[in-house]
Order: C-alpha cells, then sequence, then structure tokens
C-alpha cells in the first residue's frame, strides 16, 4: 500500500476504509455500543486520552482491549488502587549487582494502549504521575526523560464519583481527557446476544489488527488538517460564547476546550469519510469532549449530559 | 398543554424594582396604607423569591383586591377621578407582583408600570419629572429585555439597561417627530378630572392683612414675561392684577366694582409689546403691564382694566399684550365714584377724623394725597413682612399703633384715608417688579413679587396710581423685594446680600440657569400648543389646520426614516450572509412550507435525515441540495454556489403548489414538463 498523506478526498476516502474495519471489529466484541466505539476511536485518533465512566461490568475492560487488538497497539492495564505508587505506574530503576549500574526497569505506563482501570481509587500523587505522563507523552525519572512509544493512547476508567472510596479527579485533572464518555448498559438484544455468544476473553485472543501502526500514526497526523470552513469557526465560537454566558453553567468552555471540540470534530469526519467538518460532526463529539468540563450551576458534580444539551440546544447554526 | 414560562429569578427582580421606581413618586399622593400595600406586596414577592414564603392563595388575592377597592372608597368617596385611581393602581400593581408568576403576568406588570408613569404626568410636568420617569422608562424597557431573553439566560445589568437605553434613544426621534407634527388640539383631549386642580398659591380676589406678606417668601415663578421692545425701568413695572373696591373694615374685595365697559386708555408715552407666559393660578384673570392698550386677544376686560379670561387658568397660559406705562384713564362714571368714596359706616373713627381734617382744612384732593403719603415718610413707618397682628380696628391700630405693616396695610390704610378725604381711590392688586434672567432674556415675576398699591381719582388728570409702600421704603419699588426686607433673605442674609460674594454669584448663577431651562421646557415642551405648532410648521411651509398635510408630513417624517433604517439593516443582513447560506435558508423555508422545519441549532446532515423521514419522495433532492450547500459553505473546494442555487430554485418553485391541488396546473404547464 502506497503511504498515505494528506487530505485529498481520495485519501481521506482511503482513511475511512482502513478505520471502518476497526469499528467493526470491535462491534463484534463490544455489542451494540456502536457509537461509543466510534467516538473511542475519533478520540485515539485525535491523539486525544479517554475517560470511561460508568459502574463495572459493563465492558469498559473489553472495549480497550478490543480497540488495542484491532489496532495492533502494546497494552498494558493498571489496577488503580488506593496504596498504588506513582513508581507502580511509571517504573523504577534497580541496582543490579552484576553490572553494578542502576537498571530501569518501565512500568506499566511503557505501552502504546494503557488501561487505567478505576483511576478515581488511587491517590492524588498516584493519578498525577499517570496525568503528567499523558500530558508530556514522556516519563522523567531520576534526571532521566523517556519518551513513552507512539502512538499513545490512555483509556481511564472511573466509577460514578458517589462510590466510597474514590478521590474524585479535580476538574484541571478532568481535562487532560480529550471525551468522557459513558457505556452504559446494552440493550436487550445486544445482551440476549452477549449471554448466548462466546466468551468474550476467547473472542479477544482470536482478534487480528486490521490497521498498522504506521497507518494509525498516518492518520493521526491527517486529522489537524481535516479542512474547517469560518463557518464552521463560527459555530465553534459561537458555543464557546453561549458557554461563557450562559448564567447556568457554572463556567464556560476554556480555549483548550474549544481546540479538543475542533480537534474530536475533524477526526469524526475523517472518519465519515469526508475531508471538511460539518456542524453535524461538532454536535456529535461535543457531549463527549465538553460534558466533563462544564459544570451546571445547580449541579452536584460528575460529568454531565445537561451542560452539552442546553449548549447544542441553545446555539443555533450559523 | 404546555405549562407557561415560568419568570426567573432575575426577571422578577427587575420587575419588582421597576414598578417600585414608578410607584414611588406617588407614595405623597395616594393614602398611606396604599403605599403600605404595595411595600408589603412587592417584599412578600421578594421573601417568596428568597423561599422564604409562599404566594398568596387566588382567595387572598380576591379579598385584597376587594379591601383596596373599599378603601379607596372610604378614602375619597368615589373609585374615580384621578387620585383614587391612582391609589388604585399603586395597591393593584402590588397585587399583580405577587400573582406574578409566568412570563405573560410580568409582561402585563410592565405595561401596568408603563401606563403608572404616564400617571405621574398628572400631577407634575417638570423637567426633574421628566429626567426620572426616562430612568423609569428604561428600567421598564430594560425589564422587558429581560423577559424577552431565551428562558435559562440572563444578561449583566449593564448590558441590560444599556440596550433598553440604546432602544429608547431609537425611539426618540420618531416620538419627537410625532411631537412635533401631530395635531394639536386646542383643549385637552379629554377633560382632566375636577380634583387634578388642587390649591394653587397666588394672589387672591380678596385681600386682608397678612394674605400677601403670606407669599413674601415664595419663590414660585408667577409669570414670565418677554419684551419685544426695550422693557420699561423697574419702578414702572406694575403688573395689574384684581382691583378691589368694597371693604368690610377689614379685608378688600371687587365687590361691584368695574361692571361697566372698558374705559380707554391714553397713552401718553411709547407703548410696550410684550408676551407673558403666565403659570397657572386657577383663577379667570390676567396679568398686565400696567396700563395695557391692547388687551390680549379674547379676553375680557373690565371696568377697573382688569383683565378676565374666559376660564380659570389651569395650565400655563401665554398671550400678548401692549400697554403704556405713562397714560391717562379719564373716564369716572357715577356708579364709579360712590364705591369709590364707600367706607363701611362707623370703621376707623381715627383715621377717618385724620382724614375729614384734611378735607376741612381745603387742600385741594392733589395736596390731601401727598399730605397721606407725608404721613407715611414722616411718622416711623417700618416695612416689614412680620407685622404684629392686628386685633382691633386693623386700619386705626396700624396708623397710629403698631405702624409696621406690608404692602397691603399700607395700600389699605391709604385708600380708607383717602375715601375719607373725599378722593375717590381703590385698591390694585398685583406683582411689582421682576428679575431679568440674563440667560435666557426672560423677565421672571415670582409670587414674592406680589404687591398692592392703590389709585386715586383727581379731576385734571382722572385715576392716578399711587402707591404708597415707595413712600415709606423706596428700595421696594427700585430695587425689589429682597433689598427692601433682608429678613425674606434672612437665612442666608449675610451671604446673599454681599453682591459681590463669590457664593452669591454662584447661587444667583445656578438660580438663573434652572429658571432658564425650566422657561424653556415650559415654552417649547409644555407650552407646545396649537398656536406655537402652527408657528413652527407654518415656518417650514406645512400648514397645520390641513390635516393631510399634515397626516403626510407625518407619515414621511416617520415612515421614511423607519423604512429607510429597516431597509438598511436588512441590506447589511443580507450582505452579512453568506450566499450559500441564503440559498439554503430559501430550502428551509420551502420545507418549512411542506411542514419539516429547521430548528435554528439543527445541523444540516442531521435535518436533511430527519426531512428525508418526512417527506421520502423528496429524500433525493433534500440529500444534493444538502450535499451542496454543506460543500461550498464547508468543504475546502468551495463547491458549486450556482449549482446550489438552481437546485434550491427548481425545489422552492415546487414546493410553491401545494401537492393534491397542484397536480391540474403542473400538468397542463409546460414549464414543469
Amino acid at each position: 500500500m502506497p503511504p498515505i498523506t494528506g487530505t485529498a478526498p481520495a485519501t481521506v476516502t482511503i482513511m475511512r476504509d482502513l478505520l471502518e474495519p476497526v469499528v467493526t471489529q470491535v462491534s463484534r466484541i463490544v455489542l451494540g455500543k456502536g457509537e461509543v466505539i466510534r467516538l473511542s476511536l475519533a478520540c485515539l485518533i485525535a491523539r486525544g486520552h479517554l475517560l470511561i465512566e460508568d459502574v463495572p461490568g459493563v465492558g469498559k475492560t473489553t472495549l480497550a482491549h478490543a480497540l488495542a487488538r484491532s489496532l495492533g497497539l502494546s497494552f498494558h492495564r493498571v489496577q488503580f488502587t488506593s496504596d498504588l505508587l506513582p513508581a507502580d505506574v511509571l517504573g523504577v530503576s534497580v541496582y543490579d549487582r552484576q553490572t553494578g549500574r542502576f537498571e530501569f526497569h518501565p512500568g506499566p505506563i511503557f505501552a502504546q494502549l494503557v488501561l487505567a482501570d478505576e483511576v478515581n481509587r488511587a491517590t492524588p500523587k498516584a493519578q498525577s504521575a499517570l496525568l503528567e505522563a499523558m500530558e508530556e507523552h514522556q516519563v522523567t525519572l531520576e534526571g532521566t526523560t523517556r519518551p513513552l512509544p507512539e502512538p499513545f493512547f490512555v483509556i481511564a476508567t472511573q466509577n460514578p464519583s458517589h462510590q466510597v472510596g474514590t478521590f474524585p479527579l479535580p476538574e484541571s485533572q478532568l481535562d487532560r481527557f480529550l471525551m468522557c464518555l459513558q457505556l452504559g448498559y446494552p440493550d436487550p438484544a445486544a445482551e440476549r446476544e452477549l449471554f448466548r455468544g462466546q466468551d468474550r476473553r476467547e473472542l479477544l485472543e482470536g482478534m487480528a489488527p486490521c490497521l498498522g501502526v504506521e497507518d494509525l500514526l498516518a492518520v493521526q497526523r491527517a486529522v489537524p488538517r481535516v479542512h474547517a470552513s469560518e463557518a464552521l469557526l463560527d459555530y465553534l465560537q459561537a458555543l464557546v460564547r453561549f458557554s461563557r454566558e450562559s448564567p447556568e453553567l457554572r463556567s464556560g468552555l476554556s480555549p483548550r476546550a474549544g481546540l479538543a471540540v475542533l480537534r474530536a470534530a475533524q477526526a469524526w469526519a475523517l472518519m465519515a469519510g469526508r475531508d471538511h467538518v460539518l456542524p453535524d460532526d461538532v454536535q456529535a463529539v461535543l457531549p463527549g469532549v465538553v460534558g466533563h468540563r462544564l459544570r451546571l450551576v445547580d449541579d452536584s458534580g460528575g460529568s454531565s449530559r445537561e451542560g452539552p444539551a442546553r449548549l447544542l440546544a441553545g446555539v443555533p447554526v450559523p | 398543554m404546555n405549562a407557561p414560562p415560568r419568570v426567573s429569578t432575575p426577571q422578577v427582580l427587575w420587575l419588582v424594582g421597576a414598578i417600585a421606581m414608578v410607584v414611588l413618586p406617588h407614595a405623597g399622593r395616594v393614602p398611606l396604607w396604599a403605599t403600605a400595600l404595595f411595600l408589603a406586596l412587592a417584599l412578600w414577592r421578594l421573601a417568596e423569591l428568597a423561599g422564604r414564603a409562599t404566594p398568596p392563595g387566588r382567595a387572598v388575592r380576591l379579598a385584597l383586591a376587594l379591601a383596596v377597592a373599599v378603601g379607596v372608597y372610604a378614602s375619597y368617596g368615589q373609585v374615580f377621578g384621578r387620585n383614587p385611581g391612582v391609589a388604585l393602581l399603586v395597591a393593584f400593581s402590588g397585587l399583580k407582583l405577587v400573582e406574578t408568576h409566568s412570563r405573560r403576568d410580568a409582561f402585563v406588570g410592565v405595561l401596568l408600570g408603563y401606563f403608572l408613569v404616564v400617571t405621574n404626568l398628572l400631577y407634575t410636568q417638570s423637567i426633574p419629572t421628566g429626567l426620572y420617569l426616562t430612568a423609569a422608562l428604561t428600567l421598564l424597557t430594560a425589564t422587558l429585555a429581560a423577559l424577552a431573553l431565551p428562558p435559562g439566560t440572563a444578561w449583566p445589568v449593564r448590558r441590560q439597561l444599556g440596550l433598553a437605553g440604546s432602544l429608547l434613544l431609537q425611539a426618540s426621534p420618531v416620538a419627537v417627530a410625532l411631537f412635533v407634527l401631530f395635531p394639536r388640539l386646542p383643549g385637552p383631549l379629554w377633560a382632566l378630572p375636577s380634583d387634578a386642580h388642587s390649591a394653587r398659591s397666588g394672589l387672591d380676589d380678596t385681600m386682608s392683612p397678612g394674605l400677601i406678606s403670606r407669599l413674601g417668601l415664595s419663590d414660585e415663578v408667577a409669570f414670565r414675561v418677554r419684551f419685544s421692545g426695550a422693557q420699561p425701568s423697574r419702578d414702572e413695572l406694575y403688573w395689574r392684577g384684581p382691583v378691589l373696591w368694597t371693604t368690610d373694615g377689614r379685608s378688600w374685595s371687587a365687590g361691584e366694582g368695574g361692571q361697566e365697559s372698558p374705559p380707554q386708555v391714553l397713552a401718553e408715552g411709547p407703548t410696550t409689546g410684550y408676551q407673558m407666559t403666565l403659570e397657572p393660578h386657577g383663577r379667570r384673570w390676567l396679568y398686565a403691564l400696567d396700563a395695557p392698550v391692547e388687551p390680549p386677544p379674547g379676553t375680557q376686560v373690565r371696568g377697573d382694566l382688569q383683565l378676565l379670561a374666559a376660564a380659570p387658568v389651569r395650565q400655563r397660559m401665554r398671550y400678548e399684550a401692549t400697554s403704556a406705562t405713562r397714560y391717562r384713564l379719564p373716564a369716572l362714571g357715577e356708579r364709579q365714584r360712590r364705591l369709590a368714596l364707600e367706607l363701611p359706616p362707623g370703621a376707623h373713627p381715627d383715621a377717618v377724623a385724620l382724614a375729614r381734617g384734611w378735607l376741612a382744612g381745603g387742600a385741594d384732593p392733589e395736596a390731601r394725597v401727598t399730605r397721606a403719603l407725608l404721613l407715611f415718610r414722616e411718622q416711623p413707618f417700618v416695612y416689614s413682612l412680620n407685622p404684629p397682628l392686628l386685633l382691633g380696628d386693623p386700619v386705626d391700630e396700624f396708623l397710629f399703633g403698631s405702624r409696621k405693616g406690608f404692602c397691603e396695610h399700607y395700600a389699605g390704610a391709604f385708600t380708607v384715608l383717602m375715601r375719607a378725604a373725599g378722593v375717590p381711590a381703590r385698591v390694585v392688586t398685583g406683582y411689582q417688579g421682576g428679575e431679568v434672567n440674563p440667560l435666557d432674556g426672560y423677565l421672571v415675576v415670582r409670587q414674592r413679587d406680589a404687591h398692592a398699591w392703590a389709585e386715586v381719582w383727581l379731576e385734571e388728570r382722572g385715576w392716578v396710581r399711587v402707591d404708597p409702600t415707595g413712600a415709606v421704603s423706596p428700595a421696594r419699588v427700585e430695587r425689589g423685594l429682597d433689598a427692601a426686607l433682608p429678613e425674606a433673605v434672612a437665612p442666608f442674609a449675610g451671604l446673599l446680600l454681599d453682591e459681590d460674594s463669590g457664593v452669591y454669584r454662584l447661587l444667583h448663577g445656578i438660580r438663573h440657569g434652572w429658571d432658564a431651562a425650566n422657561n424653556w421646557w415650559n415654552q417649547w415642551v409644555l407650552g407646545y400648543e396649537q398656536r406655537r405648532q402652527r408657528e413652527l410648521l407654518g415656518r417650514v411651509g406645512i400648514d397645520p389646520s390641513d390635516w393631510r398635510r399634515l397626516g403626510t408630513a407625518l407619515a414621511l417624517l416617520t415612515g421614511v426614516p423607519l423604512l429607510v433604517v429597516s431597509l438598511l439593516l436588512h441590506l447589511r443582513r443580507g450582505r452579512r450572509l453568506d450566499p450559500a447560506r441564503r440559498a439554503y435558508d430559501r430550502f428551509c423555508r420551502a420545507l418549512a412550507r411542506r411542514g419539516v422545519a429547521r430548528a435554528p441549532a439543527e445541523a444540516p446532515l442531521a435535518f436533511a435525515r430527519r426531512a428525508s423521514r418526512s417527506l421520502p419522495a423528496e429524500a433525493g433532492t433534500i440529500e444534493s441540495v444538502t450535499g451542496a450547500y454543506v460543500a461550498v459553505r464547508y468543504a475546502p473546494s468551495g463547491g458549486d454556489l450556482e449549482r446550489l442555487r438552481l437546485l434550491v430554485r427548481t425545489f422552492a418553485a415546487a414546493s410553491r403548489w401545494p401537492r393534491g391541488q397542484s397536480r391540474g396546473t403542473r400538468a397542463g404547464g409546460t414549464r414543469f414538463d
């Protein structure tokens, strides 16, 4: 296959055709969650990290694992607990008696796809070790900076914050995640199929990657080049302005949040095989991107569907 | 049925504030209970807002409304008229506040507020009132704007007020045009309720000791004068008002004098034309510079040169007249002579005896007048605003006892002396002097300039004005009350009398400026009646009596600018709108006619999906139009605008004929084949 670059219409179609099998394949494992799978993939190719917030047992881990397999990425899982130390995530240098030197044993963070399970069970210290690595795409320990593999994608899961024994992520750290999604219970048909079908674990074993790492990187590079017209930027800015002026929202969207919406919408457009962003793309990704960044004035916390819904209903498409 | 939209907390706060502002000036005009009720209800509404009270039930509100009606009836004896009406409105606006929960109620509340603004003008139309009511209008309009915001949104207070201000400012040219051009009627369109005219200060048609001196401290303007030529000197500025003929020994009244036909005034010098702007005083008479040669048109001139208007002066009135300050009044009828010599029998024995002595001494009438004036000048008479109370015979006690009095004492006593001495005499009341406002050149005559003097009949000269006050205190006539009576301005005497002090000049400057502003307001805003409108419009060539022309001018001056502005706005909006967007909007309108309207926040592809589901037959067209539109508007290559336009035009044209009934037309025409 020739190297794919740019965003010419033909290239865009190729990229869509590359990504579509991933969605199909993951959908076979995680049943009835096509929308969430697409959004997760969009988040990944927009080089963002994903936070999945839901009760245990709805398939968060399975989704992460399936994505890793489909994309042929190396995969590590870190179970966050209250006694987790930063070193347990990042790695540690151990003195090797034979060589007489310290040798670095990389932690689970050194993988292309890291699943940080129940991230809000850990102490803020361990959380911040992970979040810093996510932000910088590198780990600095004892004066040595070690780059993380490319692509690098973190899927963190967290239990709803009202559960016992949690350290909810502060707003500033929530901001590091491009999207925050909920899986939700499967619909009855999907659930019936789950009960009937093969064990998910076995299915995962049998999955073959349908995309090369090089292709994935090319797609990631193509995302920022998806065209956003003036009219679309008008719409984006109207959304941001509305969030800042609405008295129902405690704080408006930051410029970083606006950029996050744009990137996610570009990724979404690319996945639809388009070389330009439409308001539809913005509307599709907006709940996932801003849900955890907006706080309603009369809201108790946690990510919300209300804020994005108000935004979408209140801003006319220019 | 949907629940009506509820008002939000900021909206209620706006409404309560705005209504309170228009009710506030009424607080002193309506009974205390009405104000208290309004206040209590407004606080109730605020407490409800804070979650500390529940709204009153229907029964409570109904009972309160009935109680208000009963209360107004109890307070006024009626429920109609200005004051009862305003009291009702004040109390009911409080009730409206506690029952305002939906947006519709709030709109009604704002309209009530606008009406309350108008009711304020029934009481006063001064400049401060105007400014206050403008602020109230801004607040009300801001409330209206707050109510119009989409649910769940609120603007900062300043932005809200700014919007209201700019709205009012945009409306003001139309308001000015309507004010200038709307046909003026000679009287008010509807009669003001009879209680609209409460007591006003000013001269009475009787004079008794203390009545004029009561006005001595009043700075209220009686009238303003503009001379068309040179202003006569100050000691000639006698403004003639009611002429008093009869006395009962204590007070003077017009009695039966002056019923003859108007006398001829023979001018003995140049005449002076001037324009008077008389403040309403609730009486029929008009004032004129002594003596009017050409009285204002439409007035009746009495036998003693008193001018009477057709009706009591209840509104500020403007008239023109010409007077001669040096004149002869030769006529004296037999009845007049009798009246002018009449004294109540047995009254003022000492004064009468003194005057009879002069008569017996054989002096001619002119000499008797001089004797009387000499009496005032040589005896220790004092000019005073606070004369002692005269308990016995007022004239005798004044002449021979207290010797302290204001102009009415001197004029009264002098006339008594003259009549006793056989010289026909009468009392004239009015104003003397006035102050020129250097800013606009108007002569301002205030209540404190009220004055009384006498006229005596001399065979060779006719009626002659004699001012006995001038004999006691020449300063009163030459320089005015302030100079004659430092006590009149006692609180600031030291500062005010020093005409070189900065404070004096500052205070006078402020007073003049304020007065000139008020005069301008009176002349051009409040006094803009039929005649002035005719004058002004005549100058620009519009005949105001031709209502068709006036109507055309009105329409042209208000309609055309409005049309131009809206056209400009439309064009600007059109220019700002992308051409692809315009075409797409047209497409959406066509779809809306078919029953599928795009929500403003609906994205194009989502709308296309929904529309195709509703109109499966048009799915192909919808898809191609939407595709063309997003290509032009969002794709990097630009797309084909002409194709989009063509597609939309075709679709819109086809949509004009609703399905079903259009079949025949379509089949018959070749256009659509």
